[in-house]
């Protein structure tokens, strides 16, 4: 395991994609992997692609990878796709716009499969995105499977948030809405050869003049820019690449960076923490008392919120 | 650690341009509960076994119709052997002649799954021969 792992941060693809595996799917491991690792993460600048199914994702990841490359960074990419809710399986596509970035040693990418994770990503992904910025990848981008209205995950995992708006998906009051457009760092209107980009381009500008600035009131703000592509064509993409760096150089200047990892941090934490105590009093510990527990709510001879109380009270006496 | 979903790549190598079957072998598979990575059609023996190797797959799935399997495969499974891969099941399907058959199990295929075969035949037989319970 030490010896994949120090292969893995040497550059080695095998090793990297060895550990990949790993921290999909074996829980026991993740500890190992990210006390070895986690101290060469924090260099690479983290994109998000989110938008609708069709909406052009793979393609513009592709488009952004190549233009990435050309200016010399080494690219990691993530591409998440839905599992079936009834067999488990998946079948995860997202390479098949990614062909001409086959054989660059600069580039890596990974697919995966949601394994009925709401939100947008898998469980691994934010790991999986660690470990290819340990291994030295300067911007890794990932690709959510495609999103509706409430896939916003991608908020808590990307410094730089890309939405895929496409015309002809609904009217203004779409734009109104809560949710996906909300956490855009950056809009795309992609296809914006179809009709009925011009009214989506200056819809999107009047949500965001009504949205009012983001960040703080005394942290110099950001404004999300709208941009308009056409990803097939590679139209745009240029555009889309110095807005991402212009975002990355404000989060940085203006301090959020800091701000953004550090409220990351505390949720993750906080996450951790709740998973091993679950795992540590009710899944291995004391399984009958809470056993007997979840019984007695069943029976109405106690509320939900009354037996966490209980549960609470136990896990202090046994420490 | 507890089962894990057995990850394949089907892959289209050569130049036939053709991937109904392809599809519906992803498709079977996924229903089987597996994780299927498809990436389309034209892809040189050098991107598959790069793709094998980026996406830690059990199983590699090559369809072929174009008649290039004698030149294809043997280069995928060469090159798989220098990328020092964890030894994935390498298996064919397409239009393969029946004199191929041995020739291609010599070089290392494990299995030809030609037009006739059931989906249901190739998910029994790769459930049979990747190990899932042991270590990655």
């Amino acid at each position: 395991m030490k010896e994949t792992l120090e292969r893995a941060l040497a550059g080695e693809r095998r090793a990297m994609a060895r550990l990949m595996s790993l921290l999909e799917n074996d829980g026991s491991r993740i500890r190992e992997i990210m006390a070895h690792i986690y101290r060469h993460t924090g260099r690479a600048h983290v994109i998000g692609v989110t938008g609708a199914p069709g909406s052009g994702k793979s393609t513009l990841v592709a488009r952004l990878a190549a233009t990435y490359r050309e200016r010399d960074m080494t690219v990691g990419i993530v591409a998440v796709d839905p599992s079936s809710p009834f067999s488990g399986g998946a079948v995860l596509g997202d390479r098949i716009r990614m062909g001409n970035l086959s054989g660059d040693p600069g580039v890596f990418v990974r697919s995966m499969a949601n394994r009925g994770t709401p939100g947008g990503l898998a469980q691994a992904t934010g790991n999986v995105v660690r470990l290819l910025d340990a291994c030295g990848y300067q911007r890794v981008i990932i690709e959510t499977v495609g999103a509706g209205q409430g896939e916003v995950e991608i908020a808590r995992t990307a410094h730089t948030v890309v939405v895929l708006q496409v015309p002809g998906m609904g009217d203004a009051i779409q734009t109104l809405k809560a949710g996906i457009l909300e956490i855009a760092d950056i809009l795309v209107v992609n296809k914006a050869d179809l009709e009925g980009s011009e009214r989506l381009r200056t819809r999107l500008q009047a949500m965001l003049s009504l949205a009012g600035k983001k960040g703080g009131k005394d942290e110099p703000s950001w404004e999300p820019p709208v941009i308009e592509m056409v990803a097939t064509e590679d139209r745009g993409t240029k555009v889309l690449v110095d807005n991402i760096e212009n975002h990355a150089d404000h989060l940085r200047k203006s301090g959020t960076l800091e701000k953004l990892e550090r409220n990351w941090v505390e949720k993750e934490i906080r996450t951790i923490l709740l998973q091993d105590v679950i795992s540590k009093y009710l899944t291995k510990g004391d399984t009958e008392h809470y056993a007997t527990l979840i019984e007695r709510v069943v029976r109405r001879e106690v509320d939900p919120y009354t037996a966490a109380q209980e549960l609470l009270k136990r896990i202090k006496e046994i420490g | 650690m507890s089962e894990r979903p057995i990850r394949v790549l089907i892959a289209k190598p050569g130049l036939d341009g053709h991937d109904r079957g392809a599809k519906v072998i992803a498709r079977a598979l996924r229903d089987a509960g597996m994780e299927v990575i498809y990436t389309g059609l034209r892809q040189t023996p050098e991107m598959v076994v790069e793709t094998a190797l980026q996406e830690d797959v059990d199983v590699i799935g090559l369809s072929i119709l174009s008649g290039a399997h004698m030149t294809l495969v043997p280069r995928i499974v060469e090159l798989l052997a220098e990328a020092r891969l964890k030894e994935p099941l390498v298996l064919v399907g397409g239009i393969i002649p029946e004199e191929d058959i041995p020739r291609l199990m010599e070089q290392g295929v494990d299995g030809v799954f030609g037009p006739g075969a059931s989906t249901d035949e190739v998910v029994k037989f790769i459930r049979k021969r990747v190990d899932t319970q042991g270590a990655l």
